[in-house]
């Protein structure tokens, strides 16, 4: 791959959201490395995905369990469908080795997530590793840390 | 109008045979009962002695909807403190845990604790000189809880100083708590990797009932068990069969699964599913753990401790355990048509990391509020809410398998989709919602 430039890696951040917002999960699922993670901590700060909860901590697998079951069916809790809103800040480039392929962002954002008459608002910061392969970028790891992500939660339903 | 209170032949007829009045969830008055009788009456859940492990360490948490702080006191006994100063009733020790040293200072006017609540002091004493201080509840320092017990780090209180003893409450259920111990090898636990909170606008008895609800996975749990199980089948063959899928997929066995895992209840309203299989049997072998638990047992009993399967032990009102899993999910009332889930998790001491990696992914993927198994269970808890406020249906259906000859028949294994533990909650629930259950036990 060529040299990536600020712009290209802060537009990804942009269509990944757009693609969260619009329900597009198959192009969605497509950004992530075959090796990614999508990962919400539930304590500020957290280090450690395995040995300590979080929210999320999912692989491409588990994220395709998810991303189809949001149609199926029988997927009672989403008769009717919940909706999403990203509202993103302007990424922050924290990390770019075109020696390596290596890219990471940090973003903070207003996410809102509506059901029925129900919206619900989270605040935080995403962290986004990307990765260099075959001429596109893919996600390693995004972060998502809530600014209260040890708070009692109702149902989170999609994706921030 | 009081329709419940001072009024215990209409609680009491609240449950029949096989039915369970609307009320019982949906009524202000009777949630209200509840915290005053149900949760005094009982032995509650409070915690682990493993969250205060050193003189001074505390944790605030509730019992029912009484505020209360859970200390290690300087003789290293537990004690269970009502949190409310006797002052202007702030709450003395801040939300969470931390360390308090060798007493509770209060934030308003500086009275001061000890951690087995007694009074300290007060600045500027000299001011209640004269005044019958002492003929005052201000005097007698922070309310502590008489009936505590500890059994095996697991701390239990009654509110109510006079009432049914410890060992009569839980009768022969205990055994399922000392499964789950004895699976480490060292016969220790240690809350470990944090609690999920999970925020449901239903009625905390929805929960409970749920526990040993054994005909709802493959209903309600299809959308995303079964999608995982789909997903997965669709792996090219020879990729190992990852931890995920295999937490997932026993969730969708089928009714005969179920049906023949079997069930037992206990004295009080405690039982349990899975008596000779169950959703947690066949999980991977984890390296080393077999050796580490011979080494500590012998042969036999490691694979006695091992071979104990139980799937979910309900311990009346409000906690679930999970021996092979190591969780413990504890159901905390907030109001009649609110509830806060708690699902705390376990290291087995001296086990290898692998398994509290496993009770964590599966502490994830059910019982976290992003859990795709959780959002369906909430969605019916939330839609049975609504629903009973219909007016002409008043009665909840626990009837599955009903028999005459169930009424005060415990320790007895039966058909794992019998609604047999529902029923025992709710007899249960009728006796200690009077103050005559106070004194009394039995079945």
């Amino acid at each position: 791959m060529n040299t990536v430039t600020e712009r290209q890696l802060t537009d990804f951040v942009y269509a990944e959201a757009r693609l969260l917002d619009e329900q597009r999960f198959d192009d969605w699922l497509q950004l992530f490395a075959d090796d990614g993670y999508y990962w919400m901590p539930l304590t500020p700060g957290q280090t450690d995905p395995r040995l300590q909860t979080s929210l999320l901590y999912e692989d491409k697998l588990l994220l395709r369990v998810r991303t189809e079951r949001l149609g199926g069916a029988r997927t009672f809790s989403q008769q009717p469908r919940s909706r999403c809103h990203h509202l993103l800040q302007a990424p922050a480039v924290e990390d770019i080795d075109n020696a390596a392929g290596l890219y990471r962002m940090r973003t903070s954002f207003h996410y809102v997530e509506t059901r029925m008459d129900t919206q619900t608002l989270f605040a935080g910061w995403a962290t986004h590793q990307l990765r260099a392969e075959a001429g596109a970028l893919r996600i390693v790891l995004k972060r998502v840390d809530l600014v209260n992500c040890d708070a009692a939660f109702g149902n989170i339903n999609l994706f921030m | 109008m009081s329709r419940y209170r001072n009024n215990p032949g209409a609680v009491q007829a609240l449950v029949r045979d096989r039915e369970v009045h609307k009320d019982a969830y949906v009524d202000p008055e009777i949630f209200d009962l509840e915290m005053e009788q149900l949760f005094a009456n009982t032995w509650v859940y409070v915690g682990h002695a493993s969250q205060v492990p050193n003189k001074g360490d505390y944790v605030t948490t509730t019992v029912g909807t009484e505020p209360v702080v859970m200390v290690r006191h300087q003789d290293d006994s537990i004690r269970v403190l009502v949190n409310r100063c006797p002052h202007k009733g702030v709450k003395v020790a801040p939300e969470g845990c931390g360390s308090t040293g060798k007493f509770f200072r209060c934030p308003y006017h500086a009275w001061t604790f000890k951690t087995d609540g007694s009074l300290l002091s007060i600045p500027l004493k000299k001011g209640y000189d004269g005044v019958g201080f002492e003929q005052t509840e201000g005097a007698t320092g922070m309310a502590a809880v008489r009936a505590v017990r500890v059994y095996r780090d697991f701390v239990f209180c009654r509110l109510n100083p006079e009432g049914i003893g410890f060992e009569d409450f839980f009768g022969d259920s205990l055994s399922t708590i000392d499964n789950m111990v004895d699976r480490s090898p060292e016969g220790r636990l240690q809350v470990a990797g944090g609690v999920l909170r999970y925020m449901h606008n239903c009625n905390w008895k929805m929960l409970v009932d749920n526990q040993t609800d054994t005909c709802h996975p493959m209903v309600a749990h299809e959308s995303s068990a079964g999608t995982a199980v789909r997903v997965w089948n669709e792996a090219p063959p020879g990729t190992p069969k990852p931890m995920a899928v295999e937490l997932f997929a026993p969730f969708m066995s089928p009714y005969e699964f179920f049906e023949k895992m079997g069930i037992r209840v206990w004295v009080n309203g405690h039982g349990h599913t899975g008596v000779s299989d169950s959703i947690h049997a066949a999980y991977s072998e984890v390296p080393g753990y077999w050796d580490q638990m011979v080494a500590a047992y012998g042969e036999q009993r490691a694979r006695a401790i091992l071979g104990d399967v139980r799937h979910n032990t309900v311990y009346f009102p409000n906690i679930m355990v999970k021996g092979p899993i190591q969780t413990l999910r504890l159901f905390k009332p907030i109001a009649v048509d609110r509830t806060l889930v708690e699902s705390w998790t376990f290291r087995l001491v001296g086990a290898p990391d692998m398994l509290l990696e496993r009770t964590l992914m599966y502490n994830r993927l059910i019982n976290a509020p992003t859990s795709v198994v959780g959002h369906d269970d909430l969605e019916v808890y939330e839609r049975a809410q609504e629903g009973l406020k219909a007016r002409g249906r008043d009665w909840i259906n626990v009837a599955r398998l009903f028999d005459d000859a169930e009424h005060g028949q415990v320790n007895v294994a039966t058909n794992g989709t019998n609604e047999l533990q529902m029923r025992n909650q709710f007899r249960a629930w009728a006796r200690f919602m009077t103050p005559l259950a106070a004194k009394g036990c039995g079945v």
